[in-house]
């Protein structure tokens, strides 16, 4: 069932990333997306970036047009919201968990991250690409990975989490990013006999599990997923290697 | 025990409840899990001649009572969805969905689905959100009589027609299918609907109109096949809003040789058609209906 909200805060976040604060009635996890559209923009499927009591988040990077219209908009303008939809981290107390984002994936990640006060890397092309690193470090241990060195550890995400590993004993990897890091993050993983989580992406239609668009491998994203653990994954011989366009026809990386 | 298996015409089922068009279906994979979790077959999502992306979204909405959706027939073409039948086709049952603007179209598509190992045809005359397809053709008794006729001649498995509620001449337009050699009809495809957002004083959805499916319809679907089933003498395969036994019981005791589920995946996962067979079977043994045969159309006795 679709909620028309107010936009009762834009946050901005870098150059290119925009937090639209609203109300929502639904509950939300951490993990779990939106549909959401805005006057003048296609519905697209959003992470939520806060989860926590009523007040829900998503974090807009602008890419696309619809993106792009999102960046327009000021507090009080209306969005049109779906969901929350998608099965969400499996969080467990008392379990150790490495936090992995990629990109504006650090939105997808922020919710579970504040929930635990997890180790939290986040990884970007530069130091502009950070986003919401003042708001982790209130409850969060962060490392910044940037790939041209201007924050932090110079090199990517994967790169330093396989540091951190190391140094430290860990239970679970959750992990959000852009797909080429999600497939050496689930390698390294596998490699080190590491649990993890990571939250897919695909072309998405309805969102609730019916129409089948968004499957990788049978396994509906938007349902079954957008989390998935790496023994999933494991029987998912499309995932790194297979996405499909909006007419569903395959296209190889 | 009492059986599920069930026959639609020509074509054997061992389990009479069927994955409708358009969920699940896009992929080998997701065929196959789909058959897995107990479905006696899985029709396709309509394919046509040519890649097409749909309609933009928003193309879907929850409702009181069901869903409404604008998918526009999305779907990878004919010559790409073969490496998708190449998966699922060895696994189980797969009837192959098809739209298309002409009878020709049509039976040019029939003949790849049967080349791909289809077990069956389901003919898309009722899709109400795609310009030039579906219930636009599937509304005039004459073309459908002509498609009926030019896709019964080019294939030599079964050939269907889904039919679209959307018409005052039901009857008739399942008559122009029999009469141009369609082994059976399946019925009803979703209702014609619409949604508008007070607040932006706009219809929801990009198309501006969709179909309704789910519960809601499902009385409509059953007084569609108890119809169908006093008008015409081919099968008939009941869909609509099912999501329990009693569900399918109803479309069953109304007339069909089978049924189709669609929209309660949403809500209950592939696993429904696992818990349906469970539940029909434990129906039919206590009130003694030996097989899907035995208990179909006895409401009109």
């Amino acid at each position: 069932m679709s909620e028309v909200v107010r936009i009762a805060s834009v946050t901005r976040e870098n150059y290119d990333t925009m937090t639209f604060s609203f109300p929502l009635k639904a509950d939300a996890k951490p993990g779990q997306f939106v549909m959401v559209r805005c006057e003048g923009s296609e519905e697209i499927p959003m992470s939520l970036s806060s989860t926590a009591g009523g007040m829900k988040s998503i974090t807009v990077k602008a890419i696309g047009p619809s993106t792009k219209r999102f960046h327009e908009l000021k507090a009080g303008d209306i969005l049109e919201v779906r969901g929350p939809y998608g099965n969400g981290y499996t969080l467990e107390s008392g379990k150790r968990y490495l936090i992995v984002a990629g990109g504006v994936g650090t939105a997808s990640v922020m919710p579970a991250a504040e929930m635990f006060g997890s180790d939290l890397i986040i990884g970007a092309r530069t130091d502009k690409d950070v986003i919401l690193l003042d708001r982790a470090k209130q409850s969060c241990e962060v490392s910044i990975s940037t790939d041209d060195g201007s924050m932090g550890f110079h090199g990517n995400a994967v790169q330093l989490m396989r540091q951190k590993l190391e140094k430290k004993k860990y239970d679970c990897v959750i992990a959000c990013g852009p797909p080429i890091m999600l497939k050496f993050l689930y390698l390294a993983c596998k490699e080190l006999g590491m649990e993890c989580q990571l939250s897919l992406e695909r072309h998405m239609k309805c969102g609730a599990g019916v129409c089948g668009c968004c499957v990788i491998d049978g396994l509906r994203v938007c349902k079954d997923g957008p989390v998935f653990t790496g023994e999933q994954i494991a029987f998912m011989p499309e995932f790194g290697t297979v996405r499909r366009d909006e007419c569903g026809v395959v296209i190889r990386k | 025990m009492s059986s599920l298996s069930t026959k639609v015409g020509r074509l054997s089922l061992e389990r009479p409840g069927m994955v409708a068009s358009g969920i699940m279906d896009e992929t080998g994979p997701s065929m196959i899990r789909m058959l897995e979790a107990g479905a006696g077959a899985v029709v396709t999502k309509s394919v046509g001649s040519e890649p097409r992306p749909g309609h933009a979204n928003p193309c879907f909405t929850e409702v009181e009572g069901g869903l409404v959706n604008a998918m526009g027939l999305p779907n990878p073409g004919i010559a790409e969805f073969k490496a998708e039948m190449d998966v699922a086709v060895p696994k189980g049952k797969i009837v192959g969905s098809i739209y298309g603007a002409s009878a020709e179209e049509f039976a040019m598509l029939a003949g790849k689905m049967e080349d791909y190992g289809a077990c069956a045809i389901e003919m898309n005359l009722s899709c109400p959100h795609a310009k030039g397809y579906g219930m636009e053709l599937g509304t005039d008794p004459v073309i459908v009589k002509e498609i009926s006729s030019a896709v019964s001649s080019a294939v030599s498995i079964p050939v269907w027609a889904k039919l679209t509620p959307n018409t005052h001449i039901l009857t008739q337009i399942a008559k122009a299918a029999e009469d141009g050699g369609c082994d059976a009809v399946v019925a009803i495809n979703t209702l014609k609907a619409m949604v508008i957002t007070p607040e932006l004083g706009k219809p929801f959805l990009s198309n501006k109109f969709g179909g309704l499916s789910g519960p809601a319809v499902r009385p409509v679907g059953v007084r569609a096949v108890y119809d169908l089933y006093d008008s015409i003498s081919i099968p008939i395969v009941g869909v609509g809003g099912i999501s329990t036994w009693r569900d399918a019981a109803q479309y069953i005791m109304a007339g069909a040789s089978a049924y189709q589920i669609g929209s309660a995946v949403a809500d209950q996962g592939p696993e429904v058609f696992g818990r349906i067979n469970g539940d029909l079977v434990k129906f039919m043994d206590e009130y003694g209906y030996s097989s899907v045969e035995d208990m179909r159309g006895v409401a009109h006795e």
